[in-house]
């Protein structure tokens, strides 16, 4: 059994959220993606600036099994992106809700954080899977 | 109904994360899988290959059975104990399967072949061996441990016994010797020195312990992926199967030509592919972001090729592949990654040796 925290909204896409409090959200992959997907090896994340929409394919997490896209799950401007990653993709893995973030979005519409499930909705979507 | 290795219970008991292959519940990794690949490059480390598929032959006609049997010609082998690889092929020149043959005497020798090909191997066997005197007997009775790395030897040392130090010291690269109760190969898939240890399925717990607690790092079937890879040895089944011939899959070192009157299976068809002239297996580079993942379409001067095995390569912290291509290609080549067109370098097909790059 993996961890879900329960402070934290979830894709079903295997993204999670934080709400930073000051209309920011921090964008990470939760601990059962980063399970299924192996040691990182590469992580690709869009530049501070980019407009995303939720639904949108925005960077890439590149572990030694496969090549996955990571989904914007809300619409918004990118603020800040986890630079350290870049030399430590590692960090998703060992810390995947803590130092392994990946991005923060600054959201265009609060109101699509309520299309995201909470951990119980994730935990049953992740047991469907 | 999958089948599990003696030291099944071993790998729990160290966390292993298990996965079938090929019909067998086999662990992928203990954790990481690539502090497992350091590990094997930097101290040592063990997999369990019990799942492969031992073969004992023996008879009056056992060296002239193998001359028929395989590409490599067993008769270069005079040396008791020394190894040989070689391809198995059919009649059209496909690999079968590729496999190790170790030399007792003109009269015995052992071959270890791939698990997830036992099947038709086995098969294959047999039908060749009715035209001779030779007695084939599969051991499953045996478990196998390999345990890779610079200092694989030193720490497997510490738990042999006297004779058994006594019998592999000195042992040349690609032999092997019964120790005792262990048969002891100085053989591997990682590119580093080492062991492969035969052990019956009784004491294979209890040698996987003691090398555990002689610090030696259990490793799983992704770390020997990305180390074979690194060291440019083909993966059955991705690098080479039926349909393809050996010429084409780096494995053209591995056909005795000569005596031209050894009438080997295959010998005939690969006579006239080599007139007609085939692919190349050579090796990509990709050092920017990314990961070369086999089955990626590769376009060379002259055509189009195609990736069979990929990966990251966790000592070189970049993308390394082999890849099946027309022989006009040049040094450089372009790979379909994710819609776009990536550039690569072409090298030759091996990557790293004992630590070291060697591109």
């Amino acid at each position: 059994m993996s961890n879900i925290p329960s402070e934290l909204k979830y894709a079903t896409s295997h993204e999670w959220v934080r709400n930073e409090g000051d209309g920011t959200y921090t964008v990470g992959i939760s601990e059962h993606a980063q399970e299924l997907l192996g040691d990182m090896v590469f992580v690709d994340l869009p530049d501070v600036g980019d407009e995303v929409d939720a639904g949108e394919d925005c960077a890439v997490a590149e572990s030694v099994k496969a090549a996955s896209d990571i989904y914007a799950p809300i619409t918004g401007e990118v603020v800040a992106i986890n630079e350290e990653l870049e030399d430590a993709p590692e960090q998703v893995n060992a810390d995947s809700y803590g130092d392994g973030w990946l991005f923060r979005i600054k959201a265009s519409d609060e109101s699509e954080l309520a299309n995201l499930l909470d951990a119980e909705g994730y935990q049953n979507s992740i047991d469907e899977d | 109904m999958t089948s599990k290795t003696v030291l099944h219970a071993k790998h729990l008991e160290s966390n292993a994360k298990m996965v079938d292959f090929h019909g067998w519940e086999m662990p992928i990794n203990y954790g990481s899988q690539i502090e497992e690949h350091h590990a094997v490059r930097q101290d040592a480390g063990m997999f369990d290959v019990s799942h492969m598929t031992i073969v004992d032959v023996k008879g009056a006609d056992a060296q002239s059975f193998l001359r028929t049997l395989v590409a490599n010609d067993v008769a270069k082998l005079t040396v008791p104990g020394k190894a040989l690889y070689t391809g198995m092929l059919n009649h059209d020149g496909g690999v079968i399967d590729d496999l190790i043959i170790y030399f007792f005497s003109e009269t015995e020798y052992r071959l270890v072949v791939n698990s997830a090909t036992r099947v038709k191997d086995l098969a294959w066997i047999a039908e060749v061996a009715k035209d001779f005197t030779v007695e084939v007997a599969e051991r499953p009775e045996f478990a196998m441990i390999a345990v890779q790395g610079p200092n694989a030897k030193a720490k497997t040392a510490t738990i042999l016994n006297a004779d058994q130090v006594a019998a592999v010291e000195g042992m040349k690269p690609f032999f092997g010797v019964q120790a005792g109760e262990l048969f002891i190969a100085t053989t591997g898939y990682t590119g580093e020195a080492g062991y492969e240890i035969v052990v019956h399925n009784d004491d294979a717990a209890d040698l996987w312990q003691k090398l555990l607690d002689a610090g030696v790092a259990p490793a799983g079937l992704g770390a020997r992926d990305t180390l074979r890879l690194e060291a440019g040895m083909n993966l059955y089944g991705l690098d080479m199967d039926e349909t393809v011939s050996p010429l084409a899959a780096n494995m053209g070192w591995t056909i005795a030509w000569e005596p031209q009157e050894r009438n080997f299976i295959g010998r005939e068809a690969l006579v006239k592919q080599k007139a007609e002239g085939v692919d190349k297996l050579v090796g990509l580079v990709l050092e920017a972001k990314g990961v070369l993942r086999a089955g990626s379409k590769v376009i060379v001067d002259g055509g189009e090729g195609v990736i069979t095995s990929g990966t990251f390569s966790p000592t070189l912290g970049f993308s390394v592949a082999l890849a099946r291509v027309p022989k006009s290609v040049g040094e450089t080549a372009q790979v379909e990654m994710r819609k776009k067109l990536v550039d690569v370098k072409v090298v030759k097909p091996s990557f790293v040796r004992n630590g070291k790059s060697i591109i």
